[in-house]
């Protein structure tokens, strides 16, 4: 009886867990989303309160009391920090099934030899892999978002470097075989793989630059989903798997379409150390750049019609995002068209520009996709690039020896005028020259992102904009 | 007894991949505006690891494995905890234009 009610709990968690996810497809029924997903997860922990045998209620409840208590201030960070909270969370949720998966491991060895069939060691030889190596993988990646100090930023690539990480995983799997064919006899083998998955995790990320972060969590995401499906193989609990293979495909599609927007693959974004190659294509012949000054730029805005903002992660280092509200409410106080174009991969994450601007309140439908404001991109009177560079690199159309050539871009070259907001000429990220700032039609605003867009507002909201 | 795990295994292949499609159909109907919400809400959802940590944690084991138990369940309660309070904190911030 206590079994079937704990199934039918399970069962009504992952129907909530995908109603949970099905009203993300609409902001306005987004945040029954949310209420969804609690309402499965408190229906499976109370299922799973309910299971014969759980005697260390004490162990439970610190547990759960020191969860919370970490949890909470976690929800709190800056927008702009999310990357890094999203991060750090899939290192706990890969550590979280790393550990389940040794414990239940050595359970067996040591009480229940019987239950460890190929199958369920092999389960168990893949939980462990890919939780504890989404669990350094993703601190690392966590501490880069961060800019650790002690963390490089930029990627480190040393000779050989991809062979002696496919060998590293090579010899982990091997070993993992070995428990697989003998769980009791070659159990020495376990701490083995587990220290060799801590070590590839951290490995796989140090080639890994900012520009590839939105790749890189998404398919962190998809790990740790898979954890928990593995675990739920483990365990025989058809709950686990359901929810693990949901996270499991949404990181799997998110990295799909982060790859697609930069034109690259999955091999090449993991083993392809991006940055690197760029470091000789920076020596090109200086072509001249022509600047603008904020008042002249704020008087050729406010004369437009439309006029489109393309942010980037600029905008989100320099905290700019509510100066940008600003500039957005005093153009459209003039009755200009005011968009934005989101590139699939501006920012360090995907989405990233989206709630940043979100949370200074402008709506939702102002910011458009780059494919549906693309054909709209001629009309525009004014495009105002807030710290994005490659996402708007004209290169990367005709330019076949650039490493961005294919990629996707937001066209803001077709324009009718372009004003950049950027720190200094110095390349930018990748490294690369943007040849958008050289292009007969594009104004340079120099200076930081927040205080030439505070200087655009300014101009607006003094003398000449009163009518 | 003999068969009965491998048919249990295959069972759970079956839910695995019937799971996957699921999650793959619904996902790439996920607005784009909110990839970023979705990577939180699902940050949560894998949370369900919880389970396993419960199970771990909560019956009578030797010491060392009920403490590798409470971690885990440490570690998954907070993301269940940040993962849908931050969730629900951005969704609030995605507004429609006010009607005039």
């Amino acid at each position: 009886m206590r079994f079937q009610a704990i199934q039918l709990a399970y069962l009504v968690a992952t129907a909530l867990f995908i109603f949970s996810l099905h009203w993300m497809n609409d902001p306005k029924s987004a945040r029954r989303g949310v209420f969804a997903g609690v309402a499965a997860m408190s229906v499976a922990i109370l299922g799973t309160l309910l299971s014969p045998g759980i005697v260390n209620w004490h162990w439970i409840a610190i547990a759960a009391v020191l969860g919370v208590a970490v949890g909470v201030p976690l929800s709190w960070v800056p927008l702009t920090a999310v990357p890094q909270r999203t991060a750090l969370s899939h290192a706990f949720g890969g550590l979280a099934a790393g550990l389940v998966g040794a414990a239940e491991y050595y359970l067996w060895v040591g009480n229940e030899p019987h239950m460890l069939t190929p199958f369920r060691v092999f389960a168990i030889v893949a939980e462990i892999i890919l939780g504890f190596l989404t669990f350094t993988g993703s601190l690392m990646a966590a501490g880069k978002l961060q800019e650790v100090k002690w963390i490089p930023q930029r990627p480190v690539t040393y000779p050989f470097q991809n062979q002696s990480n496919f060998l590293l995983l090579a010899v982990a799997v091997a070993c993992g075989i070995g428990v697989i064919v003998k769980p009791i006899e070659w159990s020495f083998l376990f701490p083995v793989v587990i220290m060799l998955a801590l070590a590839f995790g951290i490995l796989l990320i140090i080639p890994i630059g900012g520009a590839d972060m939105p790749t890189v969590i998404a398919l962190l995401n998809s790990y740790a989903g898979l954890s928990a499906v593995a675990m739920g193989f483990v365990l025989d609990n058809k709950l686990l798997i359901t929810a693990g293979a949901l996270d499991g495909s949404s990181g799997l599609i998110l990295a799909i379409i982060m790859c697609k927007a930069m034109n690259r693959s999955f091999t090449n974004v993991l083993f392809g150390a991006f940055g690197q190659v760029q470091a000789q294509a920076a020596v090109g012949e200086q072509k001249l750049v022509k600047q603008e000054t904020p008042e002249g730029a704020a008087q050729i805005m406010e004369q437009a019609n439309l006029v489109v903002i393309v942010p980037g992660y600029g905008m989100a280092v320099a905290q700019a995002q509510h100066r940008v509200r600003e500039l957005y409410d005093q153009l459209s106080k003039r009755g200009v068209d005011v968009r934005f174009a989101i590139h699939p991969v501006a920012g360090r994450m995907p989405g990233h520009m989206n709630v940043l601007l979100a949370e200074t309140e402008i709506p939702y439908d102002k910011l458009v996709e780059m494919d549906d404001i693309n054909p709209d991109m001629p009309q525009a009177d004014v495009v105002l690039v807030i710290g994005a560079n490659d996402v708007v690199n004209p290169a990367a159309r005709h330019e076949k020896t650039s490493p961005i050539f294919g990629m996707p871009i937001i066209d803001a070259d077709k324009a009718k005028m372009c004003f950049a907001i950027k720190r200094s000429m110095n390349p930018g990220f990748a490294g690369i020259d943007n040849e958008l700032y050289t292009a007969d039609h594009t104004y340079m605003l120099f200076g930081d992102a927040k205080s030439v867009v505070g200087e655009l507002v300014k101009n607006l909201s003094g003398g000449s904009g009163m009518h | 007894m003999d068969t009965a795990p491998t048919t249990e295994f295959v069972s759970l292949l079956f839910v695995f991949m019937l799971a996957t499609f699921i999650g793959l159909g619904i996902i790439t109907r996920v607005s784009r505006l909110l990839h970023t919400p979705l990577m939180s809400l699902t940050n949560a959802i894998s949370a369900i690891a919880v389970v396993g940590s419960i199970l771990v944690a909560g019956r009578d084991h030797p010491p060392l494995i009920t403490l590798l138990g409470a971690i885990a369940l440490f570690a998954s309660m907070t993301n269940i905890i940040s993962g849908f309070l931050i969730t629900d904190r951005m969704l609030k911030m995605f507004k429609k234009e006010p009607t005039k």
